[in-house]
């Protein structure tokens, strides 16, 4: 049985309604939208996923890991109930453009957990879409990486998996410990059954501060020290779009055809 | 950061040419350098690498920097970390660009993370402040809902770029540039990581994208079959099918053929989405083209918002018509 740690992360939904997006330019913030609640990153989710496939075939112990404001239990229970093992919440809100921040609490909370073979992380949440935070665990651990996996196969302490690169894959061999990162490529992520969500409801989500898992903030710097937002904004991207009418589907589809050539882009 | 001095842009070939991206990292390498008034330089990694660089110095390098390696030939991840980490210490660029492709995508995260600098991930645009002679870089983030602009602080500062968002040079042989060899000290035997084997997909027809026509489909096509109907428009405006994340999802067509913030990006001259309700993040991927074309049954598809043309109506009806008046212009 190996110990694997997956990573996740809670984020406004992604697939809200593009009108419920809105932006508070004075603080360069997202306003989170009433009424719709906040959900595991799908990456992150397919994560999980991932390491409850390799639960099925060889036996492990899942530990889930975040860094956010308390509400991030959510995110960790979701995960329970998808039939992780263990949660634990790192309270700290980070801004999430800095991934080096991020990997590094991270890093300290996975050194705490002591026990990892394999740590498996999303390619890139989906609101900040940096992709670097699973990358910069393995760098900070010393272990290897393969980001954008389709696969994972555990055979004893190596692994081997199908890394996708452009117009097709390539199958890699690694020792454990190591970091795999995953996307929509894995497949769909599971719906936590009725009896995972009971069960998760009764799981007890140890919180650990900063302070337990001697992440010291003078070392690492604020995030200032780093980047800086400058700002954030939605781009306008109206065209003013014309409508070419017909009679039928069949003449709107013809006229359409001749605008275009009128046009020359066809 | 006085010390920290000129532009370095991380290059990538394809049997010994350099690749698109590579030649628009160089445009918008030239053009920040010459804001900053420094030198353009260009790592190379693998063997018989004097076409690229010639190639390079074309499109813009001052310098080519040769890490000649025969082992380097094929895309080994660690050992491209190593060289390029390597040379960033070397030479201490102010700047350092790499492409938004699966090598950096793979590489810019790890080589950050040994450099200890922050990283703006898959820039579309990128520029100097002219006050504080900073980099200001520019990305989609939430999907394609916002755009950030951000700063790093740290140097060099790092980013990957999008394709298709920068322009490249007019190759001039007249340039001038030095070629400089590396000495790379990576022995792929000792690397953790071992290749095992590589699979090729091969490709029918034209590459997504590359394509200069791009018929795309979505959750409002139904089934895999439908997507013969797409198929054949394609072939005729000699262009590729394209498809938005639910056709990927439910296993109508191919994976690699998604278009959006986190598929391909594809910017022809006109894109013809069917059945496209336009999610902010499938059009991310699409917002670079010439035209837009929409059909859709739905008059309120957010899609008609991003489109030039389009017509509210079932496809099944209106894309055979399309498809025969397209014959007919033509010819």
């Amino acid at each position: 049985m190996i110990n694997i740690i997956v990573c996740v992360k809670q984020i406004l939904d992604p697939e809200m309604p593009p009108g419920k997006f809105k932006i508070d330019p004075e603080s360069n913030k997202v306003i989170p939208p009433e009424g719709i609640p906040l959900v595991v990153s799908p990456f992150d989710e397919q994560a999980v996923e991932a390491a409850l496939r390799i639960k099925e075939q060889c036996g492990a112990k899942i530990t889930v890991v975040t860094v956010g404001e308390s509400s991030a239990v959510n995110a960790v229970k979701h995960s329970l109930a998808m039939g992780a093992d263990e949660g634990i919440v790192v309270e700290h809100i980070i801004e999430g453009y800095d991934s080096l921040l991020t990997a590094y609490i991270l890093t300290k909370a996975i050194e705490e957990i002591v026990a990892y073979d394999l740590i498996i992380c999303g390619r890139e949440a989906a609101d900040w879409g940096s992709g670097q935070v699973g990358s910069i665990i393995a760098e900070s651990l010393g272990i290897p990486v393969v980001a954008r996996t389709r696969k994972i196969e555990v055979m004893d302490s190596r692994l081997k998996v199908e890394h996708i690169i452009e117009d097709g894959d390539e199958s890699l061999e690694l020792p454990m410990p190591a970091v795999i990162t995953v996307s929509y490529e894995i497949g769909q992520a599971r719906i936590p059954t009725g009896w995972g969500v009971i069960s998760a409801a009764r799981k007890k989500i140890p919180s650990w501060s900063l302070e337990d898992i001697g992440v010291d903030l003078s070392q690492i710097g604020d995030t200032s020290s780093r980047i800086k937002l400058l700002k954030l904004f939605t781009p306008t991207r109206e065209r003013g779009c014309q409508i070419i009418e017909g009679k039928t589907a069949a003449e709107a589809a013809a006229n359409l055809a001749l605008r275009l050539r009128e046009a020359k882009v066809i | 950061m006085a010390e920290y001095k000129g532009v370095l842009i991380c290059g990538e070939l394809i049997e010994g040419r350099l690749t698109g991206i590579s030649k628009e990292l160089l445009g918008i390498g030239r053009k920040l350098a010459d804001d900053l008034g420094e030198e353009l330089s260009i790592l190379l990694m693998g063997s018989d690498l004097s076409n690229a660089a010639r190639e390079a110095i074309a499109c813009g390098a001052n310098k080519v920097y040769i890490a000649a390696q025969p082992l380097l030939d094929n895309y080994h991840c660690d050992a491209c970390t190593e060289v390029a980490t390597n040379l960033c210490r070397e030479i201490a660029p102010s700047v350092f660009l790499l492409g938004q492709t699966d090598m950096g995508r793979d590489i810019a995260p790890r080589i950050a993370a040994r450099l200890k600098v922050a990283l703006a991930v898959d820039c579309v645009e990128l520029r100097i402040e002219p006050d504080t002679k900073l980099l200001i870089q520019t990305r989609p983030v939430y999907g394609g809902n916002a755009l950030a602009e951000v700063v790093s602080v740290t140097h060099p500062q790092m980013a990957t770029v999008r394709a298709k968002s920068m322009s490249p040079l007019e190759p001039d042989e007249s340039r001038q540039g030095e070629s400089i060899p590396v000495k790379v000290e990576v022995d792929i035997e000792t690397m953790k990581i071992k290749l095992v084997e590589r699979i090729k997909q091969p490709i029918e027809g034209v590459k997504l994208e590359d394509a200069d026509a791009v018929v795309a489909g979505g959750a409002g096509i139904g089934s895999a079959g439908n997507f013969a109907m797409l198929e054949e428009l394609a072939k005729l405006l000699k262009g590729a099918v394209g498809a938005s994340r639910v056709p990927c999802q439910e296993g109508w067509v191919s994976q690699s053929i998604e278009i959006g913030q986190t598929g391909k990006i594809v910017t022809p001259n006109i894109y013809i989405a069917i059945g496209i309700s336009g999610a902010v993040q499938h059009i991310a991927g699409c917002l670079g083209s010439k035209c837009i074309v929409a059909v859709n049954k739905d008059p309120d598809a957010n899609i008609f918002k991003v489109a030039d043309f389009g017509i509210v109506a079932d496809y099944k009806e209106a894309l055979p018509a399309f498809t025969e008046k397209c014959k007919e212009i033509i010819g």
